[in-house]
């Protein structure tokens, strides 16, 4: 299923953030999405999820299929929401609930969405843990967020996206928060998944690198709009856009990057 | 002529009823006067307790810190009489007083160092912010802007050392390189030196001389900036430099290092990279490689 972003616009409190956006995410692929900070990258996430804070408006269309999101009821957003668009967000330190054991996060909504029972939910949420490759699965069903470092916990927050099988992926930069050699692990995670099950991943990132590693296609925002896409060779080698060339240039010469990393098998 | 000297310094943490951690476990380090050296290393690694305990917020447990011929004191509740070391933290959302105009904040550090001829809005202009802002609180800015508030603050009690723990983490994308190279220009510019904490590497490398690299409380390879980035010596130092993603268009899924940091607590036996590193030979789980610019046992000195 694709999802399909058409001149999306949203306002906040008279001001205009998102000044018109479209974007198209394919399943099986990641989309980019570049700029600054207060380009608007975060709310065009947020937007899909109805996430978006209170007293904004959008308009414009967001289509999951034939489905519109924007004017769906509550109730049918909910359905949608977690179940067949996920999101992973920054910070796993904040974005996991401190007091309940990962077990209880990662088989909540699978019993909501899927109406699993206790038993079947455990034993799909042991095997998502595996999948995320955090050792020993069984055993950290039952721990806390507290009892894993940062990048396992960040593999347990996208476990979470993953548990109801979704269709889309939405990843606000899911990587700023880890230290690099990490980073390099997270980001394999993601494309591995990305390839197998077929997602659609929506990769919000300021990091052109990571960009760079990850994504199929990039669009670069800067002020609420969507300046450039295309795919990713083209728009990180030759850039059309001034402002795609300006972000490209401020990066500390590229060019002489040593330590050439070996060639990825699994990509 | 060196202005800091750390020689084989101890620090451990202990805690009730839980092991001893040897946070920094034998690090020894320099920083002239005008010289920026970025400390780079993954999490839990010991950067921050290094940089605590130079200030004197953290007691050390062996080895000695020198700054200028003198052994660096804890931190007591008296006044103190070493102000030429000053810190930038983390969190500026933390690190200044929410109840106090950043003007009197400012005037503080002025106060320490005696200056009577500078004012606070002086300080604001020279980390680029209106000389008007001395009258606010720090809950109008936003995190870069107090981050410069802090780098101020610390900028007015004149130090000799800049410390930066992670100034730049807390900041967004766009603010972090700025906020960085204000750093360093301000403490080139008035001659002291910056020991600059961070484990982003890409921005150290814009504002560094020198680089160290920490794994699990030790310095395992110092050198020259441009020589680290170019040729890195020490497998770990490798795999950070690999695992960097590049910013080509070729869509190259950057190196993963395999396995976690070990538990500073119960370090492994012989050289505390061996279980992860690449290249482990036999003496590496004997030994600890303990010379230097390269603690490995590869690039052991003839």
């Amino acid at each position: 299923m694709t999802l399909d972003i058409t001149d999306l616009k949203v306002t906040i409190g008279g001001k205009e953030i998102l000044r018109g956006v479209d974007l198209s995410l394919q399943e099986g692929r990641v989309h980019g999405l570049a700029g600054e900070s207060g380009s608007g990258k975060t709310m065009t996430g947020l937007a899909v999820l109805g996430l978006l804070p209170h007293g904004s408006r959008a308009t414009g269309s967001i289509a999951l299929g034939d489905r519109e999101l924007l004017t769906l009821p509550p109730k049918e957003l909910n359905r949608v929401r977690g179940g067949e668009v996920a999101m992973v967000f920054q910070d796993p330190a904040t974005s996991l609930h401190p007091m309940l054991t990962i077990g209880k996060q990662l088989t909540e909504h699978m019993r909501h969405h899927l109406g699993v029972d206790k038993r079947e939910a455990r034993r799909r949420a042991v095997e998502l843990l595996g999948k995320v490759r955090i050792p020993g699965a069984e055993e950290a069903y039952g721990r806390f967020p507290h009892q894993f470092s940062g990048g396992m916990r960040q593999r347990v927050a996208i476990a979470i996206a993953l548990a109801c099988s979704p269709k889309v992926l939405i990843a606000d930069e899911p990587t700023t928060a880890l230290d690099v050699t990490v980073q390099a692990g997270v980001l394999r995670l993601l494309r591995g998944l990305c390839d197998e099950l077929g997602l659609a991943v929506l990769l919000v990132t300021h990091d052109l690198g990571v960009m760079s590693a990850v994504a199929d296609e990039v669009s670069v925002m800067k002020d609420g709009l969507v300046v450039e896409t295309g795919a990713r060779g083209q728009v990180l080698r030759e850039p059309a856009h001034p402002y795609t060339r300006s972000l490209l240039d401020s990066l500390p010469d590229a060019g002489s990057d040593p330590a050439p990393a070996p060639r990825s098998e699994d990509s | 002529m060196t202005l800091l000297a750390i020689d084989d310094l101890v620090v451990e943490h202990r805690s009730p009823g839980r092991p001893i951690v040897r946070a920094v476990a034998g690090a020894s380090l320099s920083v002239g006067p005008g010289e920026v050296v970025g400390l780079v290393g993954e999490s839990g690694c010991g950067k921050s307790t290094l940089a605590r305990a130079v200030c004197g917020l953290n007691p050390v447990t062996e080895g000695s810190i020198t700054f200028d011929g003198q052994p660096v004191t804890p931190l007591g509740l008296r006044r103190r009489k070493l102000t030429g070391i000053q810190m930038v933290f983390q969190d500026p959302y933390a690190s200044l007083n929410p109840r106090r105009r950043v003007g009197d904040q400012i005037a503080d550090g002025l106060r320490t160092s005696g200056d009577t001829a500078t004012a606070p809005a002086d300080l604001l202009e020279r980390v680029g912010l209106p000389r008007d802002f001395v009258s606010r609180h720090p809950h109008e800015f936003s995190g870069g802007q107090r981050q410069r508030i802090a780098i101020a603050r610390a900028l007015a009690a004149r130090p000799r050392l800049l410390i930066g723990d992670e100034p730049i983490s807390a900041l967004d994308a766009s603010a972090q390189s700025q906020v960085a190279t204000l750093m360093r220009d301000l403490a080139v510019d008035s001659g002291a030196g910056l020991l600059f904490i961070s484990h982003d590497l890409s921005v150290v490398r814009l504002i560094a001389d020198r680089i160290a690299v920490m794994y699990l409380g030790r310095i395992v390879e110092v050198g020259n900036t441009a020589e680290v980035w170019a040729n890195p010596r020490h497998p770990y130092t490798q795999a950070l430099l690999r695992a960097i993603p590049k910013p080509d268009g070729m869509g190259v899924l950057p190196a993963e290092l395999p396995g976690d940091v070990p538990d500073p607590a119960d370090p492994p036996a012989g050289c505390r990279f061996n279980p992860r590193c690449p290249q482990v030979m036999d003496v590496c789980r004997d030994k600890e490689p303990d010379f230097g610019p390269v603690a490995c046992w590869l690039h052991e000195p003839k």
